[in-house]
């Protein structure tokens, strides 16, 4: 589902030249639910701009549902769907209805699938309280879940989210990760996450990618992970060390 | 993808007409700030006959012709100058990861109808201008044509402009300079500037094929600096051309972008 083959981005910032993610290669099939760990500047959102299209990139190959995302990013838009936790997707000034509606027209949904989509997001992630409040009111929790609800709304097979728990309360967090668990196992759809919540990670990801200065440093399941430290470590202490430490794949 | 593009419209229309007070008072504003480009030409016609050999009604027609090409696209393209805006605040991202083309979505962003006072101002001194000079009947085809030269014209520019700041995202002033600079240039007969300004013009950036080399055409006048007629119909191919290479100028734009930090 998706495919990346050596792929590297790098900026030029004044004479110098940055890489942000280089020589990168893994595969994610159809169904799976993925972590994607690194520390700040590993190269995480790079990454993950690469696969919507929103970046190209400099070298080696990306592709996602056999498409190449840069080339082909508006049909490609149809069929990932995408959340930035930082930012919102969705219209600031429009109550989330008229979001969703607008979305609807921008995706070529068809009604009778849209509401019934709608009905059921509206259900599980328990928007009803909020559909005709304009987005900038809505609190954080609220936002993220009507974001999430709009990612959702054309149906799409691959669901790329990064760090979408950032600044949520336990609660708004627990809501989130069982919706998204739910997602992957009934739906089947296939999840990408990036995050700085282990707890994201230990509650969802069979499998965990690690990236560090840019590389694969890490690529297995949770209980691989965890085998990387001695003894009883908590998750804590084995990302730690995996970022701090010398490479220990 | 022209649905689309007046459902965004229509969105944003919608969400700015909940303040109508200050959606009234906008309009009425767009169309007195107009007025006064109208002003200064009256002006100059109290003191003088002719601008440059030409009439009053004849430098309106000119005037009007490239108002109505402009005040359209600086409704309906112009939000393309706040692309610089969007690259910074990082909410060209979530532009990108829909399923419909950048350019409909950004120019549609918070659309500000309120700039149709303008184009109402420019349609009036136009059709003003054309009902005082009795055009001849078999060359007002080229009015239309004219004013959508135009529009294609102002549309490409303010598309190589936008396109610009994905390099200069720290210059969108200099994008300005071209889009309404180039609306100053073509308020006025082109015989009023100097000889290497007005070649710049038709065969450099074509700004001439605006309302100047068609005019000449709809108003059956000889050009003074001597083109020969049939430069009056390269309006539309010198357009063309032009909106290829914004075409061109915005996928580049688009490909290079290279987002913001998270």
């Amino acid at each position: 589902m998706i495919e990346l083959d050596r792929a590297g981005r790098s900026f030029k910032v004044k004479r110098n030249v940055v890489h942000a993610v280089r020589e990168l290669s893994f595969t994610v099939s159809a169904g799976e639910f993925v972590g994607y760990l690194g520390p700040n500047g590993a190269g995480k959102s790079t990454t993950i701009k690469m696969l919507c299209g929103i970046l190209t990139p400099t070298s080696g190959k990306v592709r996602v549902a056999g498409l190449d995302p840069s080339r082909r990013r508006t049909t490609l838009a149809r069929r990932i769907g995408v959340v930035f936790g930082q930012r919102t997707t969705l219209w600031w000034d429009l109550p989330l209805a008229d979001s969703f509606e607008l979305i609807r027209h921008l995706y070529k949904v068809e009604r009778a699938a849209f509401t019934a989509r709608l009905g059921e997001l509206t259900e599980t992630l328990d928007l009803g309280g909020f559909l005709r409040t304009p987005v900038r009111q809505l609190s954080l929790g609220q936002r993220m879940r009507g974001d999430l609800a709009a990612a959702l709304l054309h149906a799409p097979d691959v669901l790329v989210l990064d760090e979408p728990t950032i600044g949520l309360d336990v609660v708004s967090k627990a809501g989130i990760r069982d919706f998204l668990l739910r997602l992957n196992t009934e739906r089947g759809v296939t999840v990408l996450l990036t995050t700085h919540d282990l707890g994201d990670i230990e509650r969802l990801c069979r499998r965990v990618m690690l990236i560090d200065h840019g590389r694969l440093a890490f690529d297995g399941s949770l209980d691989d992970l965890m085998a990387t430290a001695p003894g009883h470590a908590s998750i804590e202490d084995v990302v730690t060390r995996l970022y701090t430490g010398p490479g220990t794949t | 993808m022209v649905r689309t593009y007046f459902l965004l419209l229509w969105t944003w229309t919608r969400a700015a007409a909940a303040y109508p007070v200050s959606f009234a008072l906008m309009t009425l504003l767009g169309f007195v700030i107009a007025a006064l480009d109208v002003a200064v030409i009256l002006i100059i016609f109290a003191n003088t006959t002719t601008l440059a050999g030409f009439s009053r009604e004849e430098v309106l027609f000119l005037y009007g012709a490239a108002s109505l090409s402009f005040t359209v696209c600086d409704t309906f393209v112009s939000n393309l100058d706040r692309v610089g805006q969007h690259i910074k605040a990082g909410t060209l991202d979530t532009v990108l990861i829909r399923p419909v083309s950048a350019w409909i979505q950004l120019t549609t962003d918070r659309f500000n109808a309120t700039r149709v006072g303008r184009i109402v101002q420019a349609g009036l001194v136009l059709g003003y201008a054309v009902a005082e000079l009795g055009i001849d009947g078999r060359r007002a085809w080229m009015i239309p044509v004219m004013v959508l030269t135009g529009i294609v014209i102002f549309a490409s520019l303010w598309t190589i402009g936008g396109a610009l700041q994905f390099a200069l995202t720290e210059a969108p002033e200099v994008v300005n300079a071209f889009t309404y600079g180039s609306q100053q240039l073509s308020q006025y007969p082109l015989s009023v500037y100097g000889r290497d300004l007005v070649k710049g013009v038709t065969y450099v950036l074509p700004l001439a094929y605006v309302n100047w080399q068609p005019g000449l055409y709809a108003l059956g006048r000889d050009d003074p600096f001597g083109t020969p007629e049939f430069m009056r119909f390269l309006g539309p191919a010198a357009a063309l051309v032009l909106a290829l290479l914004a075409a061109l100028a915005w996928r580049q734009g688009v490909r290079h972008y290279r987002s913001t930090g998270s």
